[in-house]
């Protein structure tokens, strides 16, 4: 199939995972269950584009605070690039390594380059049932901003489904 | 595929009342930008700004917002309610430039002694500025950029509709001309 087309769609079970976020902690997508969660896929630490989204999803955090949502970002990068990269920007919330199997979270999300070898520049909101509710592809060179993770939370919080 | 495209679009709209505005409410186009007085981009859009200004003349309304992104640049959020403070005493453009200007030079006392160039009330814009009495007004409008789909600094809407090409100067001259003229069809 042609992943780069099509990402998990919303009304899917969002596929559970274990990765890393430091050299001592993992991270499992369903500890967070009974909140939402955005996950963030980007194709790589440093590149500017990314610097640009991560840095507006800390600045915006704020925001979705307010809707108890956790924000997981996840590459293909490994732990220390990530940590470098986390101080290096002043990024607080956990950047997850989808580095080994390479890039196995971003395929089972349909959010894999196989011909770059990184993932996608793709967004899911979760909801507190695990449930994926939006997701959005963007083009990988265009930072997609918060307004569509922002909607997103906004129809969970209101009526549980997004429009 | 089913995941949602994203039309951004600007959700505050443009207010007399509320923004700073360069420009006729009369003008064909209305240009937003969504700005940081530390990001180095901005400070490259700005010289393009001013150059796009004098060649659309009258046809060219231009309002700026703030969107500091604190978490790389530590002085965005102060310079913003500088501007701010500067605006409260009726010298926002004059700040703003001036900012823009200096934009190496963002630290407090920097944030002074540029409200003494401006000839503001030292007091007053030094009282505010402490008690951050315009940390509202700075945060209304990231919230508003935010939810319009702003993806970083500089962000430009023309029309109300997010300008996602180039802000070289050619190119947003040209957006703008296109906006002026699809203007007159209507």
């Amino acid at each position: 199939m042609n992943a780069a087309a099509a990402p998990l769609e919303p009304g899917a079970p969002a596929p559970d995972f274990e990765l890393r976020s430091t050299p001592s902690q993992m991270v499992r997508l369903s500890e967070f269950r009974g909140r939402p969660v955005i996950l963030a896929f980007y194709p790589e630490d440093w590149s500017p584009v990314c610097s640009d989204q991560m840095a507006l999803y800390q600045e915006v955090m704020p925001e979705f605070r307010r809707y108890d949502a956790e924000l997981l970002g996840i590459s293909v990068d490994g732990i220390w690039s990530h940590l470098a990269f986390a101080k290096d920007r002043n990024l607080h919330f956990p950047l997850l390594a989808d580095f080994e199997p390479k890039g196995d979270v971003a395929r089972a999300y349909h959010a894999y380059r196989a011909d770059d070898g990184t993932s996608e520049r793709a967004l899911f909101v979760i909801d507190a049932e695990g449930i994926v509710r939006w997701s959005y592809l963007s083009p990988v060179g265009v930072n997609p901003g918060a307004d569509g993770i922002l909607h997103a939370l906004e129809d969970l919080a209101m009526k549980g489904v997004p429009s | 595929m089913r995941a949602t495209q994203w039309e951004s679009r600007l959700t505050l709209p443009v207010s007399e009342d509320r923004d700073h505005i360069q420009g006729s409410s009369d003008a064909r186009v209305t240009l937003v930008e969504y700005g940081d007085y530390e990001c180095p981009y901005c400070g490259e859009a700005y010289p393009i700004v001013k150059d796009v200004q004098e060649r659309m003349g009258e046809r060219l309304r231009f309002v700026f917002r703030n969107f500091p992104i604190t978490t790389s640049h530590p002085h965005a959020e102060q310079a913003a309610e500088a501007a701010e403070g500067a605006a409260a005493q009726g010298r926002f453009w004059e700040m703003h430039d001036h900012l823009y200007e200096n934009q190496q030079r963002l630290s407090d006392d920097d944030l002074h002694s540029y409200a003494r160039v401006l000839d503001l009330d030292p007091d007053v814009f030094g009282k505010e500025l402490a008690e951050h009495v315009h940390a509202d007004r700075v945060h209304e409008d990231f919230l508003s950029g935010v939810r319009s789909g702003v993806n970083g600094t500089p962000t430009f809407f023309i029309n109300g509709l997010r300008h996602d090409d180039s802000y070289e100067s050619e190119t947003l001259l040209s957006a703008l001309q296109r906006a002026a003229e699809s203007g007159e069809e209507d």
